[in-house]
């Protein structure tokens, strides 16, 4: 049985794939690195610049404009809540984790959806790598995360990324093969070339189901943002982490709570945004 | 020279389509040659000639390949074998830039079920063909300005698709397809999924644009009614995907090519045929000699109607009367239900056609009654009856029945049993 297991060892396999990927693909990992860094440092210097009672006006302002005047009451008390336990710093540097992971996300998953829309065979292929992807645990992301990207905000961008890309995936890959054949018909019919019939029928069409992707990929970017305060990347995970560990029940409690609260908001306003799409 | 010749064309789906041909060159049948390769033959060895200026009408039932045929014209569906000369050039050898161009200059296209973008609003879908081909945005919104104004939408510009009504949704496809001025209008069974008064009425405003545009129209429909109406050439498709005779709606309804074509044309006159006598039913009713106000509200009760229509004793119709009179009446302490007749309804023959019965089925708020020469009463017809009939001529009809039919359907089977 041991021998079997030294022939087909998957997980010594694995950990060859990414020892090798670390010792020759060290560039490209760098590069991404500093990319996902550029962008991550942008936004968090956006959202942490102004006083966070500029920032709770404008996301109360965002919230009203969006999903109503209730969402609007709830963002107005719960980021109050938030920034009255002392925990703002920390709710802006996860907001800006997920958003920057969701950023990369869509930019890499929609495309990857519409490709997986226009052929049969590439769909056979990407169904069971989404699928793989879906069901790993989330901290098994971790590690090959720190070993290619070493500690921080940047390795958890991209385990957050790759754990909430299959949504967006699968659900931008369905909204398009929904379209009604008649309006591809049509489409064609009137003489669009392929990427007109995409950007004017194909995914107008289908930007409700696709919403609904983003709406998911988000708040599984939320989930993973706070699993990753494991490898250093701060914010929210880092303050529930610090209560664990150090037992400190009422600081894992309000970290909790402020990521509920984030996580409801981001939830809302969203969803209000797909209906919007819907109308 | 005809503005579309279509040569020895052949659609076949399947793996192996010149097996398939060659089976079909042997005189072997559809059926066969499915069994065979595998392959399905939509279009055997068409051979027409489309004139400029006039309405082809390619007409045939499910599976004759009528569909597949129009998708052949302007290739959203590339035929297997033959010819398709649009001004002599061919349409199957285009590239693809050559056959946007036709698909957006010369050839436009009307759909069953509309295919219009549930996104935009109705200006912006009539102008869609247009801003495919990249014309400048005030000279679209004046051409589909125009086209608007051709089918009478005028002031629905900034609705959105699904605000619209059937018979409206489809006005927009026929004001998209004409804003580009197109040389050539492919119909794909377009009046097929309205309401038969509908249908009707879009069919004439056709017949009417048709007459000041002069466009060349190729329709396709299932229904030789609509055919024979708008058609100045018919071409009958067979359910082996062959054309079995093509003419003058007069040449087809006078000499039918074969029997095939013949089982049609005795269609035709269906609901000619058809008389008020066959779908009538009965109706309880009210003896004016001893039925009083309390029956008569008891009689509505059970027919579940605010109205009944009472005779004497020997069923002669008196009139009808309606439960607020009765009420009345009753209130009043009077017996006397023909104090309270009113004879604001319309009544026919037995003998007299469906076809006929239809324009006062729609006007009328009762049901029609059907009476003999000396005013006896025979039974009623129920509008629903009548416009279920109007449309019953099609049973194996390939589009999606509309829900109202089906309630309709169900209406007459019950009344049927009845009788």
């Amino acid at each position: 049985m041991n021998k079997i297991r030294d022939i087909l060892d998957i997980g010594a396999g694995f950990e060859k794939i990414i020892e090798w990927l670390t010792d020759n693909a060290d560039w490209l990992f760098d590069f991404i690195a500093m990319v996902v860094e550029g962008f991550l440092d942008g936004i968090n210097w956006l959202l942490n610049f102004p006083p966070a009672i500029v920032m709770i006006l404008l996301f109360t302002l965002l919230a009203w404009k969006i999903a109503g005047r209730g969402v609007a009451f709830f963002t107005v008390l719960g980021f109050t809540l938030i920034a009255y336990m002392g925990y703002w710093d920390e709710t802006m540097d996860t907001l800006s984790l997920v958003l920057s992971a969701v950023a990369f996300g869509l930019l890499t998953g929609i495309p990857l959806g519409i490709w997986a829309s226009k052929s049969d065979s590439v769909w056979k292929v990407m169904r069971p790598v989404l699928d793989f992807m879906q069901t790993l645990p989330a901290f098994v992301y971790l590690i090959p995360a720190v070993l290619l990207f070493k500690l921080g905000p940047v390795p958890g961008v991209i385990a957050t990324l790759i754990f909430s890309l299959p949504p967006v995936v699968r659900l931008t890959n369905l909204g398009i093969r929904q379209v009604p054949v008649e309006i591809k018909e049509a489409c064609k019919a009137f003489g669009a070339t392929p990427k007109q019939m995409l950007m004017k029928a194909e995914l107008p069409v289908a930007l409700p189901t696709l919403m609904a992707g983003v709406n998911q990929t988000i708040m599984l970017a939320l989930s993973m943002v706070v699993i990753s305060g494991m490898i250093g990347a701060g914010g929210l995970g880092n303050v529930v982490l610090k209560g664990i560990t150090q037992l400190k029940i009422d600081m894992g409690f309000e970290g909790g709570v402020s990521i509920v609260i984030l996580a409801i908001f981001l939830d809302r306003v969203t969803q209000a945004l797909s209906d919007v799409s819907k109308r | 020279m005809a503005l579309i010749e279509v040569r020895d064309l052949y659609k076949i789906f399947g793996p192996n389509p010149k097996k398939a041909k060659q089976l079909i060159e042997k005189g072997i049948s559809k059926q066969e040659i499915k069994k065979k390769t595998g392959c399905t033959v939509a279009i055997n060895g068409a051979n027409f000639d489309i004139n400029r200026k006039e309405t082809f009408v390619v007409m045939g039932l499910s599976g004759s390949g009528k569909s597949t045929f129009i998708r052949c014209l302007n290739r959203l569906i590339k035929p297997t074998f033959g010819k398709i000369l649009v001004d002599g050039d061919d349409v199957v050898k285009m590239d693809s830039e050559k056959i946007r161009e036709l698909r957006r200059y010369k050839m436009s296209m009307v759909f069953q079920h509309f295919g219009l973008l549930p996104h935009r609003d109705v200006l912006g879908n009539v102008e869609f063909g247009l801003e495919l081909g990249g014309v400048e945005k005030s000279v679209r919104m004046e051409k589909a300005g125009n086209a608007l104004k051709l089918v009478g939408l005028e002031g629905y510009e900034h609705s959105l698709p699904r605000e619209l009504s059937g018979g409206m949704q489809q006005r927009v496809g026929l004001a998209r397809a004409l804003a580009n001025d197109p040389e050539i209008l492919l119909m794909d069974e377009a009046f097929s999924a309205l309401d038969p008064l509908i249908r009707a009425q879009m069919q004439d405003e056709l017949i009417a644009l048709q007459a000041s545009m002069h466009k060349t129209i190729v329709f396709i429909t299932h229904d030789l009614d609509e055919a024979l109406k708008i058609g100045d050439r018919i071409a009958i498709l067979g359910p082996d995907g062959k054309v079995r005779q093509i003419g003058t709606p007069e040449e087809i309804l006078s000499a039918p090519a074969d029997s095939y074509v013949k089982k049609f044309v005795q269609n035709v006159d269906r609901t000619k045929v058809i008389t008020a006598g066959t779908i009538m039913r009965k109706s309880p009713l009210l003896n004016v000699t001893k039925d009083g106000p309390k029956t008569a509200l008891h009689l509505m009760e059970k027919t579940g109607e605010s109205y009944a229509y009472l005779v004497d004793s020997d069923r002669k119709l008196l009139g009808i009367i309606y439960i607020e009179d009765v009420i009345e009446l009753k209130n009043e302490k009077g017996k006397d239900l023909s104090t309270i007749i009113s004879h604001d309804f319309y009544t026919t023959s037995k003998d007299t056609s469906i076809a006929d019965l239809l324009g006062t089925a729609f006007e009328s708020k009762t049901p029609l009654v059907v009476i003999n020469e000396d005013n006896k009463f025979l039974g009623i017809i129920d509008r629903v009856v009548v416009i279920s009939e109007m449309n019953g001529g099609v049973d194996e009809s390939e589009t999606p029945t509309v829900f109202s039919e089906i309630v309709a359907d169900q209406a007459t089977c019950s009344l049927q049993g009845q009788i």
